[in-house]
């Protein structure tokens, strides 16, 4: 894990102004990393197993919708990170998965091993993420919103002013890499599969997403995470606590656009295509969806949400055809319902699927404790 | 419920109310007369702003009963209970600074009775009051504490209510200008069919203006009595009153 | 030069229909401190009904008008049956909800309507007048656009100056409690705000579709310019954002003039990250912002 250098010191002070409670929390915070940092292992071994044995038990079409899903679960994770964990709101991340896609596309071709294209994918988005953190790092709610909003608008203009560089309305296109000969020995070996394209490309992205919930999870237990939590509940204590707003506000940002990045990048392979027209508004608002959907804050709701992206469009576009609409209109039945599940998930729970589980559980376990109460005051 | 003797203008029956687990008032019993001045006292947190909160429904009463006159106004919206007839002038002025002086006073002769002589209701207003008639263009954030003061006071009586709730109106003010106001407020309600309950820390000046008064103490009414008897035991002004 | 004036022109014809867009933005703004992400999408929504009545009547007006009844009825309707229950202090969750109108209101619009181009005739000709020999970049359908905002600004400003109606609905805005104790209905002035808010919304709509073309998604640069001007001029000016929609028409007029249309979203990302970081309470804020 790369060591928190510069919040440590900020969580430092912010726990020193706050005496006996302080003592403690550093106490608990000394015990707890460490076997929170062994469950995140072992959980991300257990998603290993459950990715191989999904991934060698279905067939092609799946294996390409699990793609898609991976990219979807780590650009979501970026964002439930920022707007759950640090209160951020984002319309920016479909444009930032932009920057990763079309940086997989200039490089691919200069025949950069794949990983390490991806990894720079992730940095180049995490330094315009930076750029964007710290133009927005004052911002607020709507103002946020509306300032991420015009720049996704704004970034697929880029790509048609250079068109020769980025391949204007047509868009770039992306090679798609072919399996190692020692990845497809090793899938032969374990399940006598033949390796596909699409299955190469599953195993891929969602190595990479291990990868990045690995880190993420990480990073959130650790004291950046529980100072981002502190900025997003009272953004005036944790500044008097010796908290650089800005500072913390920009780390997540460039964070969340790093995933954003990464997200891009496997997009790209995936799709095999970096174009303005995948990168809409919608984009940026389906992300939003799998993040409220799931649960805002919640490394699982992200996985959970990004489900919802890749297996509800069918569904409702078969629906939709089944009812008798033209294969255009059933279409936009996806975006429709995400709209209509958005709203509805707000007005009905706000804690999504993840929050809501878990307050069901907790009022079933802590009713007598008079936990309730606070519940009750909130709503 | 037994019918009271005589129709007050606001009858206040066990009125119980709270913000989440605090019970902010327990069982009060309130009511104030026309043509009366009746002072509210108590120390911070007694539950005084409680009272006129829930008395014009902006805090949900949990039990008890609120009737203006024959009406029972019990759970009605703040809206519905101001057009019933009380206005309430909230602690800290409730000047919508946004507006200017006049526009503050044509929104109260709006309200209910004054409707359709609007103008008769405000000039009332700048006679009563007529510094705010020097300022009636301006916009009233432009406006000193007293003259705020003398705006809502002035807005809250162009609605021609029959009860005015007034919540801590010499708070911030210099004391000449507290006695300046509460005796134009006395000139008003001497012989009208006005009844005014007055909410006031400062209980020496508010027992000074009131015909009655009635002391709150956690939530609870523990006196209630002419100001002249409250002002003169000795007892219950050290233990409630602070003087 | 002459580029340069016809180029002002156009900037400034934009620009009206920018203010538009902006000040319906503005007015909720004051009203329910959100910003209607789903103002654009409802627009094109009502659009494309005039279109319908273009169509079958043959009458550009009797569009315009049916645009605004819609806007009127889907403003209304959409503050009473979604933002409503979102609650006051939900900063968060009233964006998400104006996002979530946006894109399931443009989704529908596909569905309903189709997501193919379709043009949208102009209010009159689109031929510049000629002074003499040259001919400027003012037509007929510029003035009709410029002229339909400006009625519609002066009698929100006779609305909200002079009636009853409109110093409700101002002190409802400014401070809902005091409102109620004085007895104003504060939830149906909010609905009526948001149904005005609507109305202006999708006047923007029409003119801008005026002699070009439309689809579901044509208000998506609008929303953006539409708020970058609104936020120029300061979110609780009416008047800042009818000076900020002006002066976006013309700043990415010149844009487009003079560098390329591709950057013109670009460029209002620009102006916006120059007023928040310069200016955030906009050029025109009167007060600094009422609620901490």
């Amino acid at each position: 894990m790369a060591a928190p250098v510069r919040p440590t010191e900020q969580a430092g002070t912010a726990s020193r102004s706050g005496r006996e409670p302080g003592r403690w929390s550093g106490l608990a915070a000394r015990l707890r990393p460490r076997a929170t940092f062994a469950r995140h292992a072992a959980l991300a071994l257990l998603a290993l197993v459950v990715v191989v044995l999904v991934l060698e038990l279905t067939g092609p079409f799946r294996n390409s919708q699990f793609a898609t899903m991976s990219y979807y679960a780590v650009a979501a994770a970026g964002l439930t990170v920022l707007t759950g964990l640090n209160g951020q709101i984002s319309l920016g991340h479909g444009a930032l998965m932009a920057v990763g896609a079309y940086t997989t596309g200039l490089l691919l071709p200069a025949d950069v091993p794949l990983l390490l294209v991806l990894v720079i994918a992730a940095g180049v988005t995490a330094l315009v993420g930076v750029l964007v953190g710290a133009a927005a790092a004052r911002l607020k709610g709507p103002y946020l919103a509306g300032a991420t909003l015009a720049f996704a608008v704004a970034l697929p203009g880029l790509a048609i002013h250079f068109d020769e560089a980025l391949g204007g309305e047509q868009g770039l296109p992306v090679p798609s890499p072919r399996p190692p000969d020692w990845f497809a020995d090793a899938v032969y070996f374990l399940s006598a599969n033949e390796t596909s394209s699409a299955k190469y490309l599953a195993y891929v992205g969602w190595l990479v997403a291990i990868v990045a919930f690995l880190l993420l999870a990480n990073l959130t237990a650790s004291r950046i995470g529980r100072i981002w939590k502190a900025v997003r509940d009272d953004e005036v204590a944790a500044e008097l606590a010796g908290v650089r707003l800005s500072r913390v506000r920009v780390l997540a940002f460039a964070v969340s656009a790093a995933c954003a990045g990464l997200a891009g990048g496997v997009l790209g392979v995936v799709v095999r295509l970096a174009a303005p027209t995948g990168f809409t508004i919608v984009l940026s608002i389906s992300l939003l969806t799998a993040v409220v959907v799931g649960g805002l804050g919640s490394l699982l709701g992200a996985v959970l949400g990004s489900a919802l992206l890749v297996f509800l469009p069918p569904a409702v576009t078969d629906l939709g055809a089944s009812a008798g609409l033209t294969d255009v209109q059933a279409a936009q039945l996806a975006p429709f319902v995400y709209g209509a599940v958005l709203i509805l998930v707000i007005l009905l729970a706000p804690g999504g699927v993840v929050g809501t589980v878990r307050a069901r559980w907790h009022a079933r376990t802590t009713a007598p404790a008079g936990a309730p109460e606070e519940r009750t005051g909130r709503s | 419920m037994s019918p009271p003797a005589t129709t007050a203008a606001l009858r206040v029956t066990g009125l119980t109310a709270g913000y989440g687990p605090v019970t902010a008032l327990d069982g009060v019993d309130v009511t104030a007369g026309p043509g009366r001045i009746t002072a509210v006292l108590g120390a911070n947190g007694a539950g005084k702003t409680t009272l006129l909160r829930t008395v014009s429904g902006l805090v949900p009463a949990r039990s008890g009963s609120v009737h203006a006159g024959d009406v029972d106004l019990t759970g009605a919206a703040p809206e519905r209970i101001a057009r019933a007839g009380i206005a309430h002038v909230p602690e800290g002025r409730g000047v919508v600074t946004e507006l200017t002086v006049e526009e503050n006073l044509r929104l109260g002769a709006l309200l209910g009775k004054a409707r359709g002589r609007t103008d008769t209701a405000i000039d009332d207003v700048y006679a009563m009051f007529p510094p705010l008639a020097e300022r009636r263009r301006r916009d009233a954030h432009t406006l000193s504490g007293g003259e705020r003061q003398m705006l809502v006071i002035g807005r809250a009586l162009a609605c021609g209510p029959d009860v005015l709730l007034l919540d801590e109106p010499s708070l911030g003010l210099a004391p000449r200008v507290v006695s300046q106001i509460f005796e134009l407020l006395r000139e008003r309600v001497e012989g009208s069919r006005l009844a005014v309950l007055l909410v006031e820390q400062n209980a020496r000046s508010a027992l000074s203006v009131a015909d009655l008064g009635v002391v709150l103490n956690l939530g609870r009414v523990v006196a209630s009595a002419p100001a002249a008897e409250l002002a003169a035991d000795d007892a219950l002004r050290h233990a409630y009153l602070g003087f | 030069m002459l580029q340069f004036v016809n180029t002002l022109l156009t900037g400034l014809g934009q620009g009206a229909v920018y203010a538009a867009f902006a000040l319906a933005l503005v007015l909720i703004w004051r009203a329910t401190r959100v910003v209607n992400f789903a103002q654009g999408a409802m627009a094109a929504f009502t659009t494309y009904l005039a279109l319908l009545v273009v169509e079958s009547t043959g009458s550009w007006w009797v569009g315009l008008l049916t645009a605004l009844a819609a806007g009127l009825v889907l403003g209304a309707g959409v503050e009473r049956v979604v933002v409503r229950r979102v609650g006051p202090h939900n900063e968060l969750g009233a964006v998400i909800v104006t996002l979530g109108l946006f894109v399931a209101l443009q989704a529908l619009a596909a569905i309903l309507f189709g997501a193919q181009f379709r043009s949208f005739p102009a209010p009159a000709g689109l031929e510049g007048f000629a002074l003499g020999s040259v001919t400027i970049a003012l037509t007929p359908s510029m003035l009709i656009t410029v002229g339909a905002v400006a009625v519609v600004l002066l009698g929100l400003v006779a609305l909200f100056r002079f009636t009853d109606v409109g110093l409700r609905m101002r002190a409802s805005a400014f401070d809902g409690e005091v409102a109620r104790l004085l007895g104003v209905p504060v939830g149906r002035m909010l609905t009526l705000g948001w149904a005005l808010a609507a109305l202006v919304g999708s006047l923007a709509g029409v003119l801008i579709a005026g002699g070009s073309l439309v689809w579901p998604a044509y208000m998506d640069t609008v929303i953006v310019n539409g708020f970058v001007a609104a936020v120029l001029g300061g979110l609780d000016s009416p008047g800042g954002a009818v000076v900020g929609g002006l002066a976006m028409g013309v700043i990415l007029a010149l844009v487009t003039g003079y560098v390329g249309s591709d950057l013109v979203p670009l460029a209002a990302l620009a102006v916006l990250v120059a007023v928040l970081l310069v200016r955030p309470q906009g050029l025109f804020a009167r007060t600094a912002a009422r609620r901490v």
